[in-house]
């Protein structure tokens, strides 16, 4: 191990003069000089430590506010209805569905570092799974939120749950939006578990080092009983596995269930059988574009650049590219059919798309989705943390755009134009979508202040393997 | 430094995972239990009236015919609460010094209606319609019971709407002869589903239509 103390002192070196391969790439998924007390203390006096960064208070700080603005736009709509939003018939899926989709697209990459790469062992999974698997839980709660919301009587969504009720009435289970229900609610609950399954010896880890009597008995009942002996790492290993292998279907699952919400409806717009894998490729972009934007962030504040190195950030920028480029194959594919089915429905449905009211959307989107994201092919801007993130800003408005064109372009003119119509998003639209932001930023800002945000049992895996996975 | 945990917290430990499944299981049943429960559902529940009128008096043991007054039974959606003046038709000349009777003179000494206290409610969103359920061989007793035998009016089904789609769903089982529909006492015969099919089919009951949203709800 090429040990150099003073790399690890300054973590910022990690970013300038990294190792890198053969072809040029960056190499290593570690930091040069960690080992096992490095990655320990680095990782547990985040949390343990006191007092808290001031960067955090202020991040935490304007994530509690916005909180508070989300609350207050949902009671207001508790209060008066879905009525203050700006949907109308036959705009009737306004930003309550395009949130809904963008959050639950954002939780996908998470799923697909913990569980996917877990099973193609991709070793730089490791240190951003933790983190990326709070995002999707996050991120699934936000979402989950806005079909209920927009229900217009949130107090009756367990209609939704085929249970024994007074009406003698099961759910309509032919309708997607039922299975949305099914899917939404095992992937939160899926993750969850997951997430708490790869917790429970970094639970353990914080429980021996906690200085308190309260944080260590709340870290020891959190960890259950972990003693760290062979055979719980025996078990631990096998359940781990297991979830991933349950896990791994749900990243294709849920959102081509989603995606199913609009195909199997008739509208010019909806009615395609490229949603699917269209969607998850979108779900997977914008996920890893959210990754970036919280990990570049965190990296720099807590200084973990030799933990999430360049590596890392090399690897999630591919992976953007890669969906980036699906993704724009889907629009193309969009185009070229509503062309190719010589159907005036879908012919005027793509015209009015890229040149009808909603216009400037459309090639904002294509602004942001397709062409800034092409950057991506210049290895320069994926080891610069500042241009990727921007990058990564980019394609998250874009994908929200996306939705915005499916469902608000789709909807306002389809076949009969005596029904055509204009929808303005109100102030209670922006306000709680700004505000399901500070829901989600509130949450992760909690997750950072109380949890180990990396994996610190697999990272010292890695030291451990350190030699093979400089390879 | 001293054990964080004592030795019994594994038993705790283990108790508590019995303990969620156990207390998930038993709050299913509790709100199970409670929705169907008289408490709720005023099942067999006597029902307080300013009088209390005996349905079991004047109808099972004078014979007044329903009709005399539930007068709109069969030409409109609400079967008709008579008015003070019907109750009058025997009572200006029976027990007229009686106390019990009391709140009927005064309602029409001071021509103000008498309250009852209402026993089958349903919700405003549903559209019942006395008329065409009678017409369609839908007899009393099927959704009212034995009025024949309380002499205080209750419940007994819950009207709950698993309760209406029971019939809705295949009235057959429940049908009779249009006859028949006014006899408190009509038990279903041994053949019931037979011949029910055959009313279903010479009364123009369409049935694929009764479960639709709008039969009830408009």
């Amino acid at each position: 191990m090429p040990d150099d103390a003073n790399k690890i002192a300054d973590p910022e070196s990690n970013d300038r003069n990294y190792v890198v391969s053969p072809l040029g790439y960056p190499a290593r998924v570690l930091g040069p000089g960690e080992t096992y007390e490095t990655v320990t203390d680095k990782i547990a006096t985040v949390v343990l430590k006191q007092p808290y960064p001031k960067g955090w208070w202020i991040g935490f700080g304007i994530s509690f506010a916005l909180l508070m603005l989300f609350l207050y736009a949902v009671t207001y709509l508790l209060y008066r209805g879905v009525g203050i939003w700006g949907i109308n018939i036959p705009i009737a899926w306004g930003f309550a569905i395009i949130n809904f989709v963008w959050w639950i697209g954002i939780g996908h990459a998470g799923t697909f570092i913990s569980a996917i790469l877990l099973l193609v062992m991709q070793k730089w999974r490791t240190s951003i799974n933790r983190l990326t698997e709070a995002m999707t839980l996050f991120a699934v709660a936000c979402a989950g939120m806005f079909p209920l919301l927009h229900l217009g009587r949130p107090w009756l969504f367990y209609w939704l749950i085929p249970y024994p009720d007074t009406m003698g009435l099961w759910p309509q289970f032919r309708s997607p939006l039922v299975w949305d229900v099914f899917a939404v609610s095992t992937y939160f609950t899926v993750s969850l578990i997951f997430w708490y399954a790869g917790l429970i010896p970094d639970l353990a880890t914080l429980r021996d080092r906690a200085q308190t009597r309260g944080k260590q008995f709340f870290y020891g009942v959190l960890a259950l009983g972990w003693r760290g002996s062979a055979k719980h790492w025996q078990r631990h290993q096998s359940a781990y596995l297991l979830l991933a292998g349950l896990a791994t279907p749900l990243v294709l699952s849920v959102h081509s269930v989603v995606s199913f919400d609009f195909s199997v409806a008739i509208v010019p717009g909806w009615h395609s059988t490229i949603f699917p894998p269209y969607f998850v490729a979108g779900a997977i972009y914008s996920g890893f574009a959210m990754v970036l934007n919280i990990v570049i962030p965190l990296r720099k504040l807590y200084g973990l650049q030799s933990l999430v190195t360049m590596r890392h950030l090399n690897n999630m920028a591919n992976i953007m590219l890669a969906t980036g480029l699906m993704v724009s194959y889907g629009y193309l594919m969009e185009a070229f059919m509503a062309w190719y089915s010589g159907d005036i429905f879908e012919q005027y449905m793509m015209l009015n798309r890229a040149f009808g009211p909603y216009g400037w959307v459309f090639w904002l989107l294509m602004l942001c989705n397709v062409l800034i994201p092409q950057v991506l092919w210049s290895r320069h801007v994926r080891t610069t943390p500042i241009l990727l993130f921007i990058v990564a800003l980019f394609v998250n408005v874009g994908m929200w755009l996306e939705r915005f064109v499916i469902v608000v372009t789709s909807l306002h003119r389809d076949f009969v134009p005596s029904v055509w119509r204009m929808y303005y998003p109100t102030v209670w639209d922006w306000a709680t979508f700004i505000g399901s932001i500070g829901l989600f930023l509130t949450l992760l800002f909690l997750f950072i202040r109380f949890l180990p945000m990396i994996s610190i049992s697999e990272v010292r895996e890695l030291v451990a393997e350190h030699e093979e996975v400089e390879k | 430094m001293p054990q964080l945990f004592h030795r019994r917290s594994n038993t705790i430990a283990r108790v508590s995972i019995l303990a969620v499944v156990l207390l998930v299981t038993a709050g299913g049943w509790l709100l199970h239990a409670s929705f169907w429960s008289p408490y709720m559902t005023k099942v067999n529940v006597p029902i307080e009236q300013p009088v209390p009128f005996s349905h079991e008096h004047h109808y099972g043991g004078l014979g007044i015919d329903c009709r005399y007054c539930h007068t709109s039974v069969e030409k409109s959606s609400f079967a008709g609460i008579p008015p003070t003046e019907t109750c009058m038709t025997c009572h200006s000349q029976l027990y007229t010094d009686q106390p019990i009777l009391a709140p009927v003179r005064e309602s029409l000494a001071t021509d103000t209606p008498m309250k009852w206290n209402r026993v089958h409610d349903l919700p405003d969103f549903v559209f019942f319609n006395h008329s065409i359920h009678v017409t369609k061989g839908i007899g009393c007793s099927t959704c009212h019971g034995q009025v024949q035998k309380m002499p205080l009016m209750w419940k007994v089904n819950t009207l709950y709407m698993k309760w209406c789609l029971d019939c809705h769903r295949d009235p057959a089982k429940y049908i009779r002869p249009r006859e028949e529909v006014f006899n408190m006492s009509w038990l279903p015969p041994i053949n019931q589903l037979a011949q029910g099919r055959k009313l279903v089919k010479d009364y123009h009951v369409n049935a694929k239509q009764l479960t639709d949203c709008s039969m009830c709800h408009r």
